[in-house]
């Protein structure tokens, strides 16, 4: 397939551009955020996205959904990167959807999938316990009990962990830290008795949240998928999670270079644009060349996706670590171009720094994805 | 079955019956590549017979018209054609100036005498060409070349000195930028002239490199006759050409960035040279350096994907050789350099038949040259810059 949008997805690229534009620009985040907003985001802005068929993008027709795939759903993620965009789309359109498909029984299927495509519920992932991504190092535990089972243990870094009306958890249910085996999934509301959320404001002042499972009894249809034998899902979902959040960098990359580069024809110092400086020309030839390669390893994740293909995992880590290191380096450039004005809190180009660190850290950082990459080579 | 599918079978069934086993293998990088030319000498009889096949089908050149010797595969088939080489590991039949570089920019702008005259000897590996571009003083700065080209009504007199000049000591022929209007602003006033190396006045001289070998010459050009029925295109509209031909050069050095060593991607290569322990190689620092050189290696090829498939798809913003040549040279520097630490000591030796002639270190230092030819690094970040950044 070649390595360029269809009509359908560029009009979907264009469409989502206009809308993310009008109502949740950089300025609707500075809102949020003094405003003191608990989600992070403004009250009616999901319902206009689940209305526009966002949250149905990735679900199958069978249960409801539009089933337009990656390579569509990948443009508008990039797009929200632009804007610094924060909804439940991640977390619920991309992760849950993500997660139920893969694992889901039909009744689940059905069930969720069909409310998350017509925007009547929200889920979030809880993978990780410490600081660092490590999915196979999960303790938390889970023991069968009374034909149901019981959950103890602490999640941190949950996106929407504090908002969402569905918890997707990975706890164990055999082995130990370290085994991939032994990892179940459960779905478990977030108001269910003993779980008790702490949302964490982070710099990108989104929804976070650490959680807490304190003797949680869940119903034998909570589980996803087979008992101990959920890590091949988790992982298919920590996949999509990373390509989604590389597709948003991208966006991160393009917007910071893009004003950046506007910032470089209008000011002047020492009686000249700054632009006509070489210094500062190559640095942003190289910078503009590096997020080219970027807008190629997005494409081609999305699409071995779409496809199907055996490498997908491999172009999910490839992703994800070139897009963490060009993030690092656009962010970081984009500010020391914009000199004094661009460490200011009034300016914008200093909020994309604030969530591309988070954006890289979710789901393992450039050193995560550059280790797996050699691991899934063989070496 | 479609045509594709049959000529995916067709073309599978003639290499199996007519490459050479011994050119199912890769080349070590030095002289088994086959040049062709008016006084080669073939290195094998297999790699003599790989040519001529290839060369009557017109596969040394499979996207030429078939009216000049070429293969006439359209974009399809020649993809068909690469997979079905790259299967069995076939080599190049043919690596040729005249192909990558003269014989595209003859067919765009030349008359059509000369693609009758030139176009079926590259095509048949006839005639080897060398390139006459850079001059002492006009390196990055092309435009600023100074060998004059006098008219004397049928034929140019031509006097200067090129430098850089690609096998200029066993090349056939030479195109080259001479100044034909010494009055005319610096672009303007360029022709794109051709002529035979056997020419009275003509004189290369192989400078002596780091790496040890001579790949380039110093040309002198002392009362040189060029008819001007070889000149391409018009008198004094070169400039046009020469930087078509000049993106060629640029898409083909930047392509070797990706490239893999004697068959085995760096990765293998490592793992070969480091040893694996518990899945892993055994020098942390050294593997994340070959991991990360591979991601942007992927990274890399995947961009060159995206361009083909944009300028397919005609959406193609067509200014993207600057940055792929940029990119891919760097990277290629990156991956020797890398190479080097792996093999430690052994990466030093010089010459010794276990170490091939010394064939890492001298590449090595050949691949320095790369972010050189064509147009320097700094160059081509000048032209991102400027034409299409907008930066003044």
């Amino acid at each position: 397939m070649a390595l360029v949008l269809n009509e359908e997805q560029q009009m979907l690229k264009e469409s989502a551009q206009g809308f993310l534009a009008e109502f949740a620009p950089v300025a609707e985040l500075r809102k949020q955020r003094d405003a003191g907003s608990e989600t992070g985001y403004g009250d009616k802005l999901w319902a206009q996205m689940a209305n526009m068929g966002w949250a149905a993008i990735l679900v199958p027709e069978a249960y409801g959904g539009l089933d337009f795939g990656h390579m569509g759903m990948g443009q508008i993620v990039e797009q929200s990167g632009r804007t610094l965009t924060a909804s439940p789309l991640f977390a619920t359109a991309v992760l849950g959807v993500t997660a139920i498909n893969l694992a889901g029984s039909e009744d689940q299927k059905a069930e969720l999938l069909g409310a998350i495509a017509a925007g009547e519920i929200t889920t979030a992932l809880a993978v990780d316990e410490k600081i660092h991504h490590a999915p196979t190092q999960i303790s938390m535990t889970a023991v069968k009990q009374n034909g149901g089972y019981v959950l103890n243990g602490a999640k941190r870094f949950v996106a929407d962990g504090s908002t969402a009306d569905k918890l997707i958890v990975a706890a164990r249910t055999a082995g130990e830290a370290g085994d991939a085996a032994g990892i179940s999934l459960f779905v478990v509301d977030r108001n269910a008795a003993g779980v008790e959320v702490e949302r964490t404001e982070m710099t990108d002042t989104r929804n976070y949240a650490n959680i807490n499972f304190h003797n949680v009894e869940v119903a034998e249809t909570a589980l996803l998928g087979e008992e101990g034998k959920g890590f091949k899902a988790l992982s298919g979902t920590l996949d999509a999670g990373n390509v989604y959040l590389a597709a948003e960098m991208l966006g991160i990359c393009q917007e910071s270079f893009e004003r950046t580069l506007q910032y470089l024809k209008e000011r002047k110092q020492f009686g000249v644009l700054i632009g006509s400086f070489q210094a500062l020309q190559h640095r942003a030839a190289d910078w503009w060349s590096q997020v080219e390669l970027c807008k190629s390893a997005v494409l081609k994740a999305l699409q071995a996706m779409d496809e199907g293909d055996v490498k997908a995992p491999v172009l999910a880590s490839v992703a994800k670590a070139k897009l963490c290191q060009v993030t690092e380096l656009s962010t970081n450039e984009a500010i020391q171009m914009h000199g004094g004005i661009g460490m200011t809190d009034e300016y914008e180009i200093g909020f994309f720094i604030k969530r591309a660190r988070p954006a890289q850290i979710m789901f393992g950082d450039n050193s995560y994805h550059t280790d797996r990459f050699a691991l899934l080579c063989g070496y | 079955m479609s045509n594709l599918q049959l000529f995916r079978q067709e073309t599978r069934d003639w290499l199996e019956q007519n490459c050479p086993l011994s050119m199912r293998q890769p080349t070590s990088g030095g002289d088994d590549a086959c040049w062709g030319g008016r006084n080669y000498t073939f290195a094998s009889e297999d790699q003599k017979l790989w040519m001529e096949r290839m060369a009557a089908k017109g596969w040394t050149a499979p996207d030429w018209p078939t009216e000049y010797g070429g293969g006439g595969l359209d974009k399809g088939q020649r993809k068909v054609l690469k997979e079905e080489m790259a299967r069995i590991n076939a080599r190049s039949p043919l690596d040729s100036f005249g192909i990558w570089m003269i014989g595209p920019a003859l067919l765009k702008f030349g008359s059509e005498a000369l693609k009758q005259q030139h176009l079926p000897p590259i095509v048949r590996g006839e005639i080897r060409w060398c390139q006459g571009y850079s001059e002492p003083g006009a390196g990055s700065d092309l435009a600023g070349l100074q060998s004059k080209g006098e008219d004397m009504g049928d034929h140019f007199i031509a006097n200067g000195q090129k430098v850089w000049t690609s096998y200029g000591d066993k090349a056939d022929w030479m195109f080259c930028l001479l100044r034909t209007d010494t009055e005319a602003k610096k672009q303007m006033g360029i022709s794109l002239v051709l002529f035979d190396m056997e020419t009275p006045g003509v004189t290369p001289k192989p400078i002596k490199l780091i790496s040890g070998s001579s790949p380039f010459c110093e040309t002198f050009l002392d009362d040189v006759r060029v008819e001007k029925d070889q000149v391409v295109g018009d008198v004094n509209h070169g400039w046009t050409i020469a930087k078509y031909l000049l993106t060629h050069e640029r898409e083909m050095i930047g392509g070797m960035g990706s490239a893999v060593v004697g068959g085995e991607s760096l990765s293998q290569h490592a793992s070969q040279v480091l040893g694996l322990e518990q899945g892993r190689m055994n020098n942390p620092m050294l593997r994340a350096e070959v991991a990360s050189w591979e991601i942007d290696a992927a990274c890399f090829g995947f961009t060159a994907e995206r361009v083909t498939d944009e300028v397919k798809s005609g959406q193609g913003v067509g200014a993207t050789s600057a940055m792929l040549k940029y990119y891919g040279t760097e990277l290629n520097k990156r991956r020797f350099e890398t190479l080097l630490k792996i093999n430690g000591s052994d990466g030093m030796v010089w010459n010794g038949e276990a170490s091939n002639g010394g064939w890492l270190p001298r590449t090595w230092l050949r691949t320095k040259g790369n972010s050189i030819e064509g147009g320097t690094s700094e160059v081509q970040l000048n032209i991102i810059a400027k034409n299409i950044l907008g930066l003044g």
